[in-house]
């Protein structure tokens, strides 16, 4: 197991490298002079300026050179200054990474709850009315646009019914602390999550479905019947165990698509994250920004990848028995 | 052959996105020959509802643009991008998957290093990044999906011809000294197509979506106008005006769930034996 953890640990850090790579030569091939642009942004263009700019980022070097300062610089987590907002780019991501976080993290865990909940229900009463309902909700939610899905929720749930609030963090100005603070985030959260989740929670559903499906059909499950376990018991305990092995390993797949879910709905609701941080350094083509949050997005999702890897080793029965 | 029509015709779902479909073909093919006037031009008052004119059924936006010309404009960039840059995707990732799977050894494992690069990448903040970078056009925005899309044909693609380079018929073609580029050509890919075209209607689907999303945030194509940058233009004032963004959302929509049925048609149609697998 630990060496497996090192192995994966070592996979992650040489993609991530690569990223960084990647992302160095799309700044390079972002419009214009980097430092002139630079000095644009700063709302000065003299010359002496440019080219103090050019020494001071070392613009002026072999492109080698300047890559392995790049490499280094974001070793120490040095991503470049962004002129627009006046700060490092590290300083204004992680100022905004704990609400992405909690914006994922919540969309994740409803989708995958509810998910495999739906899912399981489908495959239970597969080919009754809750089957066919289930998944007809299941395919519409997977062909909606994120985004229009936000809009749609505000439209019912803050316009019309007055429900929950549609923008924000928290409520401005009203200075809650303790449990009250709380409650009031939370119900800032339930909007964007349950948007993000939505759509993923039809995936999952449809996966779920389709493999208890599969499973129920294999020998070891007629063993379990053929020995008078209950029906439920089978379910839960041999049918599901295994069925969700698929689920989770499309969760790792999805994470990527779950930071662009973070994108639009964090712009749809104004949620300060990093997925708004990078909507705001699109509209001021603020491009240091922009590539600084791609790559700490990509780093999270190598992280997320090794997470649900673990986690995969850890729930699979059969490695539990060659164990 | 009638086979598989009689199959699709009887998988409802399938049938009713194929209508769907090619409503929405015959609305960007002769839409705009029925609706020739700009969809940017202003033709009545600014935020009129919908329902309230027969001149302008689905009401105009803030600036008093009509919102159906602008539904009807909008379906030639949706279905014109969607299905290029799937193309460009298959162009790129059936040969990558070809040469992967029939050589195997260490060009399989360099190829697929490259396709896992890329899979893990997360693929939207990809395309904002790409589109940003290259300027916002209907070009940039076919490469940037494109880009984000192939990987997925790649891996299907080596998968198959993995299995089928060992079948007697594979080995009778190399026995006979045909090149391998047309045992590739020839004898795998043909036997390879159902699930590559099942795949390629997903992708289309995905591709709509995409584009929307990337319209969305204003990085569509300054001079089409599309479903995303309509329900983008009316995001801020969706509490007056509902109809602005309800009516193209619902295109996109409708258009993507046409797609998704179709390919879940197909699948079943073509691979009998996975009918009703999961994704």
């Amino acid at each position: 197991m630990l060496s497996f953890v090192a192995q994966r640990i070592v996979k992650g850090v040489i993609v991530l490298l690569a990223i960084i790579v990647l992302n160095f030569f799309l700044i390079r091939l972002a419009p214009g002079d980097p430092a002139v642009v630079m000095a644009g942004e700063a709302g000065a263009s003299d010359q002496i300026f440019v080219a103090q700019l050019r020494e001071k980022f070392g613009l002026d070097r072999p492109l080698p050179e300047q890559l392995f300062r790049y490499v280094k610089g974001i070793a120490s987590f040095d991503l470049g200054f962004s002129f627009r907002q006046q700060a490092p780019v590290s300083k204004l991501i992680l100022d905004r990474l704990p609400a992405t976080l909690l914006l994922t993290m919540s969309a994740f865990a409803i989708s995958l709850l509810f998910g495999i909940l739906l899912g399981g229900i489908a495959a239970r009463f597969a080919g009754t009315w809750a089957d066919t309902a289930i998944m007809a909700a299941a395919l519409l939610f997977y062909a909606t646009p994120l985004f229009w899905l936000a809009l749609m929720a505000i439209l019912l749930f803050s316009v019309t019914l007055d429900w929950l609030p549609s923008f924000g963090y928290e409520t401005v100005g009203a200075n809650y602390t303790g449990l009250a603070h709380v409650l009031d985030v939370g119900a800032h959260l339930i909007l964007p999550a349950t948007t993000i989740g939505l759509f993923f929670m039809a995936t999952y559903a449809r996966m779920t479905r389709a493999s208890m499906l599969q499973v129920n059909r294999l020998d070891f499950i007629k063993t379990a019947r053929a020995k008078g376990l209950a029906n439920r018991l089978i379910q839960r305990r041999h049918v599901l165990r295994n069925a969700i092995l698929p689920v989770v390993s499309l969760a790792g797949v999805h994470s990527g698509t779950l930071v662009g879910g973070a994108v639009l709905t964090e712009t749809v609701f104004a949620w300060p994250g990093i997925g708004r941080l990078m909507y705001e350094a699109l509209i001021q083509r603020d491009y240091n920004l922009l590539l600084g949050v791609f790559v700490v997005c990509s780093a999270m999702v190598l992280i997320f990848n090794l997470i649900t890897d673990l986690v995969y080793r850890v729930i699979d029965p059969r490695i539990e028995i060659a164990a | 052959m009638s086979g598989f029509v009689r199959s699709m015709l009887r998988n409802p779902g399938g049938l009713i996105g194929l209508v769907v479909l090619v409503l929405v073909i015959l609305v960007a093919i002769f839409g705009p020959l029925a609706f020739p006037n700009s969809p940017w031009r202003m033709v009545q008052r600014p935020f009129l509802p919908p329902f309230s004119l027969s001149a302008v059924p689905l009401g105009t936006d803030a600036l008093g643009r009509d919102v159906l010309s602008g539904i009807i404009h909008g379906a030639r960039v949706s279905l014109l991008v969607g299905l290029v840059s799937t193309i460009v995707a298959l162009a790129v990732g059936i040969p990558l998957g070809s040469i992967a799977g029939y050589f195997g050894g260490r060009v399989d494992d360099a190829l697929m290093r490259f396709t896992e690069f890329f899979q893990t990448i997360p693929s939207f903040a990809l395309a904002i990044v790409l589109v940003a970078i290259l300027q916002p056009s209907i070009y940039s925005i076919v490469a940037s999906i494109a880009i984000v899309s192939w990987p997925p044909v790649a891996r299907l693609v080596r998968g198959e011809v993995l299995s089928l380079r060992t079948r007697e018929y594979v080995q009778a073609a190399v026995v006979t000294g045909q090149t391998h580029w047309r045992i590739i050509g020839r004898e795998i890919l043909p036997n390879a197509l159902s699930p590559i075209i099942v795949l390629a209607s997903l992708m289309v689907a995905t591709a709509i979506l995409l584009e929307s999303s990337l319209s969305f945030l204003g990085l569509g194509d300054p001079n089409l106008i599309s479903w995303g940058y309509m329900v983008g233009a009316g995001r801020t004032v969706v509490r007056q005006a509902w109809w602005i963004t309800v009516f193209p959302g619902l295109a996109i929509l409708l258009s993507v769930l046409a797609l998704n049925l179709i390919g879940e048609g197909l699948n079943d149609a073509l691979n009998p034996r996975l009918a009703k697998g999961g994704r």
